[in-house]
């Protein structure tokens, strides 16, 4: 088929998954409570991320044997991460036929000056952002989907939230700008003018926009929704839980219902103990993974 | 004119705005209670395991019931898989509502998702194009995204097979109900598909021309 139509696909994928939460699973059993619980996608991976934090080391895209026994089990879409600029892993997982591919922060970078060219793939790809020029430059690159970084297996929302409002107040003040503006603007966000000027008229990213890293609770998604999420990833938030179907499926309904209080009041009753939560300023600043990608 | 979009989960923002491009009134269908004093509903594309998740007994009898009093319904990819008969690949259940069998995720994988510029219209699909006046000479085009879609892999007596890809059926009318096992929501123009939904919601009423494209009312 001719590659005029791949943008539209990507995205159109990414927009079928919206109003649905995915989450990290590490086998097929996780997966299969996953898509059980109503989970719209899952991420497979080795480790999620409060346990990459722990074991530290070096973090790669998953083995292909557990990737496979993932999409064996489940008839929702499956993502896999790889490391910031290994462009063979992803080839590899293109190769697999994986659905999604998360060039993501949570891996160990294998390049420290470039992403992925998305643009070389078939397969869409979602980026992580912590601002709106994050957004664009991996937009820039192909990416059909930005979410958050959030802090990845720390069960603190407010990395997420910092990165959403920067993100949607950003996106805010371009839309006023005028076009002599538009090109400062351009320079400081290190996007091509082109698409900030896009950005500025629609007053939104030209791809779907989710929130990821620290939720933990159907309120922390109901939160990131409310703030302009237009899904939710959940890392270590479900499986890190004392009870990861029943907490998945109360954050399911969480994110379709995120401005019913009466339905998020409803789900989050009698629900067992969340994830252990980290206080972001414990965490070292060379520890943090959002500083990884540019 | 008020047209309810079933957004529990999917690419309902995407039918919305195709939507009100030409002219409809569109809200966010997310409880049962949400069904009544429609004049039209959308069931949208997304995964329909999830969606099902998501319907509970008091919601899926709502809609069931809404549905066989008649209600105007346009049902794309997913939503055709929640109204089908039998659903496989795998089986879970469905509203057996739209009288066809249909095989989830049925040409594979995202890497296998394609676009079609033009589906091959059926004699029915041209009479009804006809009859709801948008065959201007010719018969419109029927652009066509497929993003792991299913297909349908029988179709019961009184369904209406009105376009077909590869020789399967991919648009298919039965009474009120549309179903496109495509994604006219993210077709480059207003896809043919909304018209004659368009035509459905407002069948006593005859359209309105504006500036070559029909409009609800």
């Amino acid at each position: 088929m001719s590659q005029e139509h791949l943008p539209r696909l990507k995205v159109g994928l990414a927009e079928m998954l919206k109003g649905g939460v995915i989450m990290d699973v590490v086998n097929a059993e996780q997966a299969s409570i996953a898509e059980e619980s109503g989970a719209v996608a899952v991420m497979a991976l080795e480790r999620v991320p409060a346990d990459i934090r722990k074991c530290g080391g070096v973090a790669r895209m998953a083995s292909i044997d557990v990737i496979e026994n993932i999409m064996k089990a489940v008839s929702i879409p499956v993502m896999a991460k790889v490391r910031i600029g290994h462009f063979a892993e992803a080839q590899v997982l293109e190769q697999l036929g994986v659905d999604f591919i998360d060039e993501s922060e949570v891996l160990t970078p294998a390049d420290e000056h470039f992403h992925v060219n998305k643009f070389d793939f078939k397969v869409p790809f979602v980026c992580g952002a912590r601002n709106l020029g994050e957004a664009l430059r991996r937009i820039s690159e192909g990416a059909a989907m930005i979410r958050t970084k959030g802090e990845a297996g720390s069960g603190n929302i407010v990395e997420a939230v910092r990165h959403m409002r920067s993100l949607t107040s950003e996106l805010k003040m371009l839309t006023v700008r005028s076009d002599e503006e538009l090109v400062t603007a351009a320079k400081e966000l290190g996007a091509s003018l082109e698409l900030v000027k896009l950005v500025a008229r629609d007053g939104k990213l030209p791809v779907p926009n989710f929130a990821a890293g620290g939720v933990a609770t159907p309120a922390d998604a109901a939160l990131m929704m409310q703030l302009g999420a237009e899904s939710v990833f959940v890392g270590s938030g479900i499986f890190k839980s004392e009870d990861p179907a029943a907490r998945a499926r109360a954050i399911v309904r969480a994110v379709t219902h995120y401005r019913d209080p009466e339905i998020v009041l409803e789900v989050s009753r009698g629900l067992a103990e969340a994830m252990p939560g980290l206080e972001i300023s414990q965490i070292a600043p060379e520890d943090r993974l959002q500083e990884r990608g540019w | 004119m008020q047209i309810g979009v079933l957004s529990l989960q999917g690419d309902f923002s995407a039918h919305s705005s195709a939507i009100a491009r030409i002219g409809g009134h569109t809200i966010e269908v997310r409880k049962a209670s949400q069904l009544s004093d429609l004049d039209g509903l959308v069931l949208p594309g997304g995964e329909s395991s999830a969606m099902l998740k998501l319907l509970d007994e008091s919601f899926l009898s709502a809609l069931r019931e809404s549905l066989n009093r008649g209600l105007p319904t346009l049902a794309t990819c997913a939503g055709v898989i929640l109204l089908a008969s039998a659903v496989h690949n795998p089986a879970q259940s469905s509203l057996g509502i739209l009288d066809v069998d249909i095989m989830r995720n049925g040409y594979g994988r995202q890497v296998d998702s394609f676009v079609d510029s033009s589906l091959l219209l059926t004699e029915e699909g041209r009479a009804a194009l006809q009859n709801a006046q948008l065959m201007n000479g010719r018969a419109p085009d029927i652009e066509a995204v497929f993003i792991r879609a299913p297909i349908i892999t029988r179709v019961g007596a009184d369904v209406d097979v009105l376009a077909t890809h590869d020789s399967k059926p991919v648009l298919v009318q039965q009474g009120s109900i549309l179903g496109a096992t495509f994604h006219p929501e993210l077709a480059e123009t207003i896809s043919p598909v909304y018209l004659l939904f368009s035509r459905l919601v407002q069948a006593d009423d005859g359209l309105v021309e504006v500036d070559g494209s029909l409009l609800f009312r």
